[in-house]
């Protein structure tokens, strides 16, 4: 499919897209949100990139294989999983690192609960671009 | 509202079977997808309904206040669409694979790992 | 001791992970058997902790029994655990020569352990919603093993397998749903207590909705014809693992639910399955007389001899579950062992059909004597393992006065020899009708030892059983005396600590 109206637009929607996906995925820690579905938006992103520019195009464009991009998110998870055996904690409890002076102001938190969200962030972006671009090319 | 709800579930799931008694492959497809969504809604509506409560901590609590909607059942559900999703967009895959190997969508038909007899093979 | 739960489960994720990275090198493949031998040493750790300890149990993330996910190994759950690591390890090395490199670079390797992973998840989760989630992880990356490739006769059966797993997903996607609405709870110890308030009739109901899903996986009659169907397409490596352990997590999980949760009305439910058992027993061997290939007979002796393992479960007795335990063991070695010969006879006689193989006796009498061990042992020889594996059965069945099902197990043994003699008479010593002399030599070094070694040491385990059954039988009783006594699992669950 053609369309100048929409590869133009997609341009720019693409980098709207992910960069809401991001926003998505961190505000999930807290409130509505998260990893999955920010991963959805992301994917969409592409998905609608590869319509208005080709599978081709957009591959390219991802750099990673999608395919691969998803086991690097299994791999997220399962990381965020086995961190807290090392701190002596049970499989999957929440590690967190706080680089604020302390009391009130935490600052920025880092977590393995948000390395188990980017985990899952990743495995469904590449996930459905993986089965969208298979049915593209079909 | 449960009952709504059940006679609800109750229609999607005749609806899916009777899809999935057709001889053709992405009718029985597009049945499952029926009978799945009414398992979800399901497990949904055996957390009990809490109307206008949703299940969210107030900033500066600890715990919600007063009634919420059980958030248990609404995590399995989303555990359950994710998946089943997936397994679907799998299936659909296999499914349009299967069309352009044997050119028919009526399983009765696939006989290519199962030859009716020895001359078929 | 929570490390000792999760290990086998983490293992085959971080292995698949690694595999895929390296999957357009030979390095793969060794990655994956590193990695199955790593999840062996960490079962058979969990295996003595269990046997020294009696259940264990740890709370995923911290989040204490009834409300997080419990990992809970009991004797039943760690056997299973340590069979799975036996095959994903002997099917691992086959696979050196059985999968190319193009199937290699698909991700083969990732897939087939994170198919480890999901059966290592299903037998050590002790949550009912956690059990579908690893039913799905399994299912997924079978779903993949079975059409990789991408023959045509593979989509055909990938189509049937798909379609019909499906269905059983849904159902135990609502059955469990209606037990959280009866019960509020979905971990499986809790459950076992909980469910005394609920009625008995919906209760019931429910209980059929579990059977009808976990038959349709463990392929009970007449939910089986799926796996005849679709098990002899895929890839030798690949067929090998699907017959030995994914139907048996099927049975697996019905015997979980059948001894922990509906245990209302024995009379009832446990009847129902001992038909069940008798008739799936029978189908299978008789639909197995009828087939002419090699990986299409043995399919079909894979539903009659899930048959036994349920009719272990129906007896619902102390000996019976014994005998169950014990069957699963034997069962999940032979059978993988004797797909893993299938593929070497199909590999060097040329094909798997029965009528156009041959003269496999006289040209490599070393793979004719890997098959007699299995194929005598399915058929329940003495001193093998599944003559043992009967044997408690059977005394089991008289025990109770069910001649009928003593009968019909004794029947099934005397015409599963006949398939066995077909298979040898025609593949092994009638001369190839090509008059080929199909030799093992035909295979580069390399590729012969990585195929004959894991069927050697497979068939070396059926003997060790069939010579030693004492110190099995011993360690099947106790995990059967954990199944009818529920108590110490109960505990262990719900006092889980991180």
């Amino acid at each position: 499919m053609k369309s100048i109206i929409l590869s133009v637009g997609t341009r720019y929607l693409v980098g709207l897209l992910i960069i809401f996906s991001i926003y998505m995925l961190m505000r999930g820690h807290n409130e509505p949100g998260g990893g999955f579905v920010g991963g959805l938006i992301g994917a969409v992103g592409f998905v609608l990139y590869a319509l208005a520019s080709g599978t081709e195009q957009a591959r390219r464009a991802l750099r990673f294989s999608p395919e691969g991009i998803a086991v690097m998110g299994v791999f997220c998870a399962i990381a965020a999983g086995i961190i807290p055996a090392f701190f002596g904690d049970v499989f999957f409890t929440g590690q967190w690192w706080y680089t604020g002076p302390g009391g009130d102001d935490k600052g920025f938190v880092l977590s393995t609960v948000l390395l188990f969200d980017i985990g899952v962030y990743l495995a469904v972006f590449g996930g459905i671009l993986a089965l969208i671009f298979a049915l593209e090319e079909f | 509202m449960e009952v709504l709800l059940a006679l609800v579930i109750g229609v999607m799931v005749t609806c899916g079977v009777y899809l999935m008694l057709a001889p053709n492959m992405l009718r029985f497809l597009f049945g499952l997808v029926l009978v799945s969504t009414a398992t979800n809604l399901t497990i949904f509506v055996s957390g009990r309904l809490t109307e206008g409560h949703p299940a969210l901590v107030p900033a500066g609590h600890d715990a919600p206040i007063g009634v919420v909607a059980n958030a248990l059942p609404q995590a399995l559900v989303l555990t359950a669409i994710v998946i089943g999703f997936g397994l679907f967009a799998f299936t659909i895959a296999l499914v349009l694979r299967a069309w352009t190997t044997m050119r028919t969508m009526d399983p009765n038909e696939m006989r290519l790992a199962e030859p009716r007899s020895k001359d078929d093979a | 001791m929570s490390w000792l739960l999760t290990a086998p489960i983490a293992i085959p994720f971080v292995t698949g992970v690694l595999a895929f990275a390296l999957r357009h090198y030979r390095a793969g493949a060794y990655v994956s058997i590193a990695g199955c031998a790593a999840l062996l040493v960490a079962s058979i750790l969990l295996m003595s902790e269990t046997i020294a300890q009696g259940v264990v149990a740890a709370p995923m993330g911290g989040w204490v029994a009834p409300f997080g996910i419990i990992i809970v190994a009991d004797i039943l759950s760690a056997i299973m655990v340590v069979i799975t690591a036996i095959i994903a390890l002997a099917v691992a090395v086959y696979a050196l020569g059985d999968i190319d490199a193009t199937m290699e670079a698909q991700g083969y390797h990732t897939m087939y352990n994170i198919l480890i992973a999901g059966v290592v998840g299903s037998f050590l989760t002790g949550d009912l919603f956690n059990l579908y989630v690893w039913f799905e992880v399994m299912l997924i990356s079978s779903f993949g093993l079975m059409v990789l490739g991408g023959r045509a006769e593979q989509i055909d059966g990938g189509v049937k397998y798909v379609a019909l797993n499906l269905v059983s997903t849904i159902l135990f996607l609502g059955g469990t749903g209606l037990l959280y609405g009866a019960t509020g709870t979905l971990n499986m110890a809790d459950l076992s207590t909980a469910v005394a308030d609920v009625d008995d009739g919906l209760l019931t109901l429910i209980a059929m909705l579990f059977m009808i899903s976990f038959g349709v996986k463990a392929a009970l009659f007449p939910l089986f014809f799926w796996l005849p169907a679709s098990y002899h397409t895929p890839s030798f490596a690949v067929s090998a693992v699907f017959a030995g352990l994914l139907t048996k997590v099927g049975v697996y999980a019905l015997i979980r639910v059948f001894t922990l949760i509906f245990t209302h009305d024995p009379g009832f439910t446990h009847t129902l399955l001992l038909w069940i058992a008798g008739l799936t027993m029978l189908t299978g061997v008789l639909g197995a007389a009828a087939q002419s290939d090699f990986r299409k007979i043995l399919s079909f002796h894979i539903v009659s001899q899930i048959g036994y393992m349920i009719m272990g479960l129906a007896l619902f007795t102390p000996l019976g579950l014994v005998g169950s335990v014990f069957y699963l063991v034997h069962h999940i070695i032979v059978k993988a062992n004797l797909f893993l010969v299938a593929g070497v006879a199909g590999r060097i006689a040329g094909d798997s059909e029965l009528s156009r193989i041959g003269g496999l006796y006289k040209s490599t009498p070393l793979l004719a004597v890997l098959f007699v061990i299995p194929a005598f042992s399915l058929a329940g020889f003495p001193p093998l393992s599944g003559f043992w594996a009967k044997f408690v059965l059977v005394k089991a069945s008289l025990e109770i006065q069910s001649w009928m099902i003593a009968f019909v197990a004794l029947l099934v043994g005397l015409l599963t020899i006949y398939s066995m003699t077909k298979i040898w008479g025609q593949a092994f010593w009638e001369p190839h009708p090509d008059g080929r002399e199909p030799t093992l030599k035909s295979l580069p070094i390399a590729q012969r030892r990585a195929l004959i070694w894991p069927i050697a040491a497979l068939a070396v385990m059926t003997i060790i059983i069939g010579l030693f059954p004492g110190g099995f039988i011993a360690l099947a009783e106790r995990g059967a005396h954990q199944l009818l006594q529920p108590a110490e699992y109960i505990n262990a669950v719900m006092e889980a600590r991180p």
